[in-house]
């Protein structure tokens, strides 16, 4: 990751075009990136051209990346997203003038070189944060260089042209923010409501989304649609359950009933061992990981609705349809309650029924005091 | 026994029994349908099969059926008989409505051997369909809230939106199994009730819900 630069400044001058003509990048290549991301952006093929268009005289937007209370696990998708040219030109489209976990410069070095792009470009870079925002006791949890994030935040996303949260954790609050979330963690548009975000859930998030999603803000110069929870609806407008390859086993009626059974090794419906498709919104079934190659429920495991808000409470136990129910044993489910509920209740009758059925009662008559 | 001649009331009218025995069917094809979707069963033996489809097709077509016929007699109580008016449904709020409830709560609680005469729907009960009513709604909106995921953006999607925004679908879906038990528990009393004051009133209950008619000591209004 030598390319990320401290020194871009130079070539930031240059268009997208010429940086990827300098770096080598084939033209064939920059067009098969142009097509494959006019697919992932949703948008029809004949608008590969104009993608290709608008990028060749585009210039690089600056681009700061915040690392909070998170794994690093979605950095760790975009570096290591295999696909031939994209994480190549990802990071050859932006200029990433900080990272904390691939930058070279460290210390006060670095923390000026951050306070340097969010002043020089006020209102034009990038924001990109990872991991979620520590509210409680004043965000004390979570501090680099002796600010807190909720101060670098406000600071760096308010500045933004736009902010990218990337990532459940920066989304919705993630993991850090599960019951009983002990350091009041929160997604970027509610730390900071004034921001112009873009939510891209998932554990992690797909790399090829944070590219569509930045290609789509250079070739129209506006954010992508928006969902109601903030996520572009290029990626997050479809059900996992309604574009999954298994769904014909679930119309069928064929369902994996234990690991390994034969279902399981057919290839059937992960529904019965708690899979969230139905619940979650995400174009993993199409979009993929690993050079498109796999993605969780091709590869034999249910959908666990990372991408989802309140993810992970909502979402747990991963292997059962419903969620627990507070205040109960975890091995009680809903519809173990409510028979014990409704068995009740009809042992209560029949009681009633006995009592009543041994009385003498009075039936309504003249003197009745009703009506 | 009373040897006492009863007067023949016409209470429940046409539309309200159709209503009753609509939701009756609906329920018992939501329930069964609803079990197989919760905890589906393997039926298909090949993927071209579409066992879990036609299941669902039917848990979705008897929810259109019950949701019209909740809202028709949601409607039927502004224009039907006094029984079936929306007045009967909150006795709480006048003093006669609030002396019969305290009665039927009073012979339920076996306090009184004076079984309380009712032309239309006694208190008690009105006062439980207001809360399965209210049930009702729930599952109304979660179950459409849920199906309508299918076409994101649609109008039914979009008009839930309020939905979406208060309440994760996995939430939806436990309060959906939830709502079942709970008309389960409402079902099992309402058959209990039906007989008992069938038995005790001798008023005809029961069939008055296929025929419309009662048999009360006193003349009707």
């Amino acid at each position: 990751m030598s390319k990320t630069r401290t020194e871009a400044r130079d070539d930031s001058e240059l268009s997208i075009g010429q940086i990827l003509k300098e770096r080598g990048v084939s033209r064939r290549d920059f067009l098969k990136f142009c097509s494959t991301v006019t697919a992932a952006l949703a948008l029809p093929p004949s608008f590969a051209p104009s993608v290709a268009r608008a990028l060749d005289e585009v210039k690089r937007p600056p681009l700061v990346w915040l690392e909070f209370q998170g794994c690093t696990g979605d950095s760790e998708a975009l570096l290591r997203s295999a696909n031939p040219t994209v994480a190549e030109i990802i990071l050859d489209i932006l200029s990433v003038d900080y990272h904390e976990t691939i930058m070279a410069a460290a210390g006060h070095q670095a923390e000026a070189a951050l306070d340097k792009t969010i002043t020089d470009y006020k209102g034009k870079y990038f924001a990109v944060i990872e991991g979620s925002i520590p509210m409680k006791d004043g965000g004390v949890y979570g501090c680099v260089g002796g600010k807190s994030h909720l101060e670098r935040a406000r600071q760096v996303c308010g500045g933004a042209a736009a902010t990218i949260a990337i990532g459940t954790c920066a989304s919705y609050g993630g993991i850090p923010a599960a019951a009983p979330n002990p350091t009041g963690a929160v997604g970027v548009k509610e730390a900071v409501p004034g921001a112009t975000v873009i939510n891209l859930p998932g554990c992690p998030c797909n790399a090829d989304n944070l590219t569509a999603t930045i290609v789509h803000y250079l070739v129209f110069n506006k954010i992508p649609a928006l969902d109601g929870h903030g996520r572009p609806l290029f990626a997050y407008g479809k059900r996992i359950h309604d574009n999954c390859e298994r769904r014909p086993h679930f119309d069928a009626g064929q369902y994996v009933e234990h690991w390994g059974d034969e279902g399981h090794r057919k290839g059937y419906c992960l529904y019965k061992m708690g899979c969230k498709g139905p619940a979650t919104f995400h174009n993993c079934p199409t979009q993929r990981y690993n050079e498109k190659t796999a993605w969780p429920i091709g590869s034999g495991h249910p959908c666990v609705g990372c991408a989802e808000p309140q993810f992970w409470d909502v979402m747990s136990p991963m292997y059962r349809r419903l969620p627990n129910v507070p205040g109960f044993g975890i091995e009680h489910t809903a519809d173990a309650i409510g028979l014990g509920l409704a068995a009740g209740a009809a042992g209560a009758f029949v009681v009633h029924g006995a009592l009543s059925a041994m009385r003498k009662d009075k039936e309504p008559g003249e003197d009745a005091k009703e009506d | 026994m009373s040897d006492r001649c009863k007067f023949k009331q016409y209470v429940w009218e046409l539309p309200l029994r159709w209503f009753h025995w609509i939701n009756v069917l609906a329920i018992v094809l939501l329930s069964g349908t609803g079990f197989l979707i919760g905890h589906p069963v393997t039926l298909g033996s090949t993927p071209s099969d579409y066992a879990m489809g036609w299941i669902r097709l039917i848990h979705f077509v008897a929810a259109y059926a019950f949701t019209v016929s909740v809202a028709s007699r949601v409607v039927w109580s502004f224009i039907g008989n006094e029984h079936a008016s929306w007045r009967a449904f909150f006795p709480m709020f006048s003093a006669k409505g609030r002396e019969k409830l305290r009665h039927m709560i009073r012979y339920y609680t076996l306090q009184t051997h004076q079984v309380p005469e009712t032309v239309g729907h006694n208190p008690l009960a009105t006062t439980a369909y207001f809360a399965l009513f209210l049930v009702y709604l729930g599952m109304i909106l979660t179950g459409f809230a849920m199906y309508a995921t299918h076409a994101p953006g649609g109008v039914m999607f979009r008009s839930l939106g309020f939905m979406y925004s208060h309440f994760s679908l996995q939430g939806m879906r436990l309060a959906h199994h939830f709502g079942m038990w709970l008309i389960f528990g409402f079902v099992i009393n309402h058959i209990y009730s039906a007989w008992l004051m069938d038995i005790k009133e001798h008023g005809g209950e029961i069939s008055s819900m296929f025929s419309g008619y009662k048999f009360t000591v006193k003349k009707g209004e």
